[in-house]
């Protein structure tokens, strides 16, 4: 097992190699593993041969990423480099698993295609106990994508602006047409609210005020809108902005699915009758909708997912009747498909893997004379994104209460702080309050702390910097400096 | 892979080479009673109470049968009255160094130590000798730790080694001293412990119990929901334990992708769900303040407004954000609502951060 993170994690410390990199330069180290794979002919030649096309593209590109040039970017030895190349090269199975550590940089589509180029390199997809494995932070953003809850498509990934696609759900729907642009991202409504152009939001179970990059700017942007909705189970900080707030149903008030990070659709069971005069938000919409003059009726979240599965290739054949029995991993086509368990064993999506360029974007922020250090964000076990639920169970908060902001022992010299000292973290965009920790898990030069706690508001610091292709904010990396509060 | 044949308690059965004998009577039917043996874990064969009779070439043993491997032609009994013998012996042992408080014991009604001392009519410990009095680990939120239950089973030592990957617990001391223990006997919360509770799980007696959930509902008082957590992405399949319209605990089972394991997310984060910062009605700001109202208020009014903003400003001015909280249907609903009702494809959620 080989860990890359900045930081010594538990995972790390127990991990064969841990790749200590330096924040943000993902895609050299990617680039170094097939450089050498490829010049120690380690590659898989049948794979390559008869899956893909543009090796000799690759070869080219990644020509001069050597482990050597590679330990200057990434700090990672390069001995290492050759080393965990391979056994990646060589190993019977293997599996790559990424979180937002890769992707929310502004070359996280780079480290993506670096991702994938490696693992079709060695062949080591389409097979069991294998792949490429995107680990997802929340219980159903698989499923939320899948909906088509995203700005270019429906659900299954049918592009809006396929004519054909619209003309199916504008039939389906009872509506006239679809519309034909592609919608706005998280950030890009930010950006448009701010503007003006944007006037009215209608949130669900979102808390953006806290997980949005710079969230200073995404107050502002809410605040400057004319109407705002929030339907959720906790005034959060977002819903205290709104003009009107629903109560919703949790998970154990309501009957649907999830589908997790290995496309398994799974169901879930209502335990409990909603608290209060909460709803489900499945009933919400449905009530919303017919007071807007379109009629929207189902007696159950069992009927809108036969709708789902009659206008959705990929979950054509998942209905809860089935789903009552075991979960069901799509692509499930048809009622008599038992799931697909690994995709990819035959072709590709497209037919044939395409090799991509991998570039290295720098980040946008080196730390300077005024902001020295590398501010690097993340999770911790005992909370769960903005805390909204973890804050509030009688159990978790009790025992991890307060966040504090990791500092190798260096620094701490070189600024005086002590275990426990109050620190200010301050960014370009604006500065948060701590104490501070000191602890070699963080290496010199990069301090680290969660978005969880809304008394130390990380995303107030961080950087809207975007990845041009995906939009996913630069979150994992912006400059700071940390003075000793008095 | 060869088949193995052989009779247990007079029928006959083939079962694959390397079976156990366990996992031959499971294959019939047939239950034998065990402490220490846990499918997902490895086999240490210590607590013997599995012993049958098993005969090979002529030759007769009492015999632990979650360790014994099945060999062709050997003939089991399982309930023999010398092996019934044994195991009340083992079952009066444990019992004189364990508490018989189980009119009070959070796990009575889910101890498999009070079950097979019910089953083989054991009703007093048989033997008299020196008992343990350690303290009561209490000092954490999420778990109770009562070593004077603990019957050495060592489930928990390979749970949190096995499948956990921590290695926070093991056998410490010799003898009658021998104790489940962190390292230098520290607290669970001063250890290396996560808390992900997966001990507690496996735990067969009422040494580890959530701390919670059994002080709030008697065993028998709840009924399990299966569902799925609502945390992270894995999809772990957890138990809701209901009492009175009320989520008491979570328990886990044999989820599909996780079988017993849980996170202390999982497990022990669900006290949100009764938190009394709930939102239990519809909110309209007046006066720059945010005010109850009712349903039909609340869906009037934004009704009305979303149909201002879009006929004075066309569909893009308006933008919605989904939630990767909510279920499927309510993300397909709330897309459908976007583009079938709003007209834009102003549509996400937090899949970017």
């Amino acid at each position: 097992m080989a860990v890359v993170d900045p930081r010594e994690t538990q995972l790390a410390s127990i991990a064969q190699y841990h790749l200590g990199i330096k924040p943000g330069t993902d895609s050299v180290l990617l680039n170094a593993l097939a450089n050498v794979i490829i010049t120690e002919e380690l590659w898989n030649k049948d794979f390559v041969n008869a899956r893909t096309e543009g090796f000799e593209d690759l070869r080219h590109w990644v020509k001069d990423y050597t482990p050597e040039y590679a330990e200057q970017i990434t700090g990672i030895p390069s001995d290492t480099i050759y080393q965990v190349a391979r056994e990646y090269a060589l190993a019977e199975n293997a599996s790559i698993l990424y979180t937002m550590g890769l992707t929310q940089h502004l070359s996280g589509t780079q480290n993506v295609y670096a991702v994938a180029n490696l693992a079709m390199l060695c062949g080591h997809v389409g097979k069991e106990n294998s792949g490429v494995n995107p680990l997802r932070g929340q219980n159903n953003v698989q499923g939320s994508c899948d909906m088509g809850a995203l700005p270019n498509v429906v659900t299954g990934y049918q592009k809006v602006t396929s004519k054909d696609v619209r003309n199916r759900f504008a039939t389906a729907w009872n509506i006239k047409s679809l519309s034909d642009q592609f919608g706005l991202t998280v950030g890009e409504m930010m950006d448009a609210a701010q503007k003006g152009t944007l006037k009215g939001m209608y949130i669900m179970g979102e808390n953006p005020i806290l997980s949005d990059a710079d969230a200073g700017h995404a107050k502002a942007a809410l605040e400057n809108l004319d109407f705002l909705v929030v339907q959720d189970i906790f005034l959060t900080e977002t819903a205290q902005l709104a003009d009107v707030v629903l109560p919703a149903a949790s998970f154990a008030e309501k009957e649907g699915t999830f589908t997790n990070t290995e496309r398994r659709v799974q169901k879930i069971r209502q335990a409990i009758t909603p608290i209060g005069n909460a709803k489900a938000d499945w009933e919400i919409i449905c009530l919303l909708a017919n007071a807007m003059g379109y009629e929207m009726h189902y007696d159950s979240p069992a009927a809108i997912m036969d709708e789902i599965a009659a206008l959705t290739p990929s979950y054509g054949g998942i209905s809860h009747k089935r789903l009552e029995i075991r979960g069901l991993q799509w692509p499930c086509p048809s009622p008599d498909h038992p799931g697909t368990l690994v995709l990819h064993t035959e072709k590709f999506a497209r037919g044939k893997g395409q090799f991509h360029r991998a570039e290295y974007i720098a980040p946008s922020e080196q730390p300077d004379k005024d902001y020295p250090l590398v501010l690097n964000t993340g999770r911790r076990l005992y909370h769960y994104h903005t805390g909204t639920m973890t804050m509030r169970t009688g159990a978790l908060e009790k025992h991890y209460s307060n966040e504090h902001l990791e500092v190798n022992p260096i620094d701490a010299d070189k600024y005086g702080l002590e275990d426990g000292s109050v620190v200010k973290v301050i960014s370009r965009r604006g500065e948060i309050q701590l104490k501070a920790q000191v602890s070699s898990v963080t290496p010199p030069g990069v301090v680290f702390t969660s978005f969880h706690f809304p008394s130390a508001p990380v995303n107030k610091l961080t950087s809207p910097k975007r990845d041009a292709i995906s939009g996913i904010p630069e979150l994992k990396r912006c400059a700071v400096r940390v003075e000793k509060s008095h | 892979m060869s088949s193995i044949d052989l009779i247990i308690n007079g029928q006959q059965i083939t079962v694959p080479e390397g079976s156990t004998i366990l996992e031959a009577t499971e294959m019939l039917g047939i239950s034998i009673p065990t402490l220490c043996h846990h499918p997902s874990l490895s086999g240490v064969g210590s607590c013997r109470l599995c012993v049958v009779e098993a005969e090979t070439r002529g030759r007769k043993k009492i015999t632990p049968a979650c360790m014994e491997k099945a060999k062709p032609g050997m003939v089991v009994e399982t309930e023999t009255a010398e092996v019934v013998e044994h195991r009340k012996t083992i079952l009066e042992l444990l019992l004189a160094n364990h508490p018989q408080d189980c009119l009070t014991c959070g796990s009575n009604g889910d101890c498999r130590l009070q079950d097979y001392s019910w089953q083989y009519n054991v009703k007093s410990p048989g033997f008299t000798g020196d008992r343990h009095d350690y303290k009561i680990e209490d000092d954490n939120p999420f778990i109770i730790r009562d070593m004077n239950k603990c019957i050495l089973c060592g489930r928990c030592v390979r749970m949190c080694s096995e499948v956990q990957g921590n290695s926070t617990l093991d056998f410490a001391h010799r003898g009658f001293d021998t104790k489940v223990s962190t390292a230098f006997d520290l607290p669970l919360s001063a250890s290396e412990c996560v808390f992900c509770g997966n001990c507690v799980a496996v735990c067969p007696v009422g040494a580890l119990q959530e701390k919670k959930l059994r002080r709030t509902a008697r065993t028998w008082e709840v009924e399990k929901v299966k569902t799925i957590c609502p945390y992270c992405g894995t999809g772990c399949g957890i138990e809701l334990n209901v009492k009175d319209n009320k989520i008491v605990g979570v328990t886990s089972d044999d989820g599909e992708v996780n079988g017993q394991s849980l996170c202390v997310k999982g497990r022990f984060g669900y006290g949100f769900i009764h938190h009394p910062d709930r939102l239990k009605n519809p909110l309209i700001r007046k006066n720059g303040h945010l005010v109850e109202a009712s349903w039909q208020e609340a869906v009037e009014l934004i009704a009305e407004k979303l149909d201002d903003i879009r006929n004075n400003h066309g569909s893009d001015s308006l933008a919605v954000l989904s939630s990767a909280r909510c279920t499927n249907e309510e993300n397909y609903l709330l897309q459908k609502f976007t583009r079938a009702v709003l007209g834009t494809n102003n549509i996400d959620h937090c899949a970017r951060l």
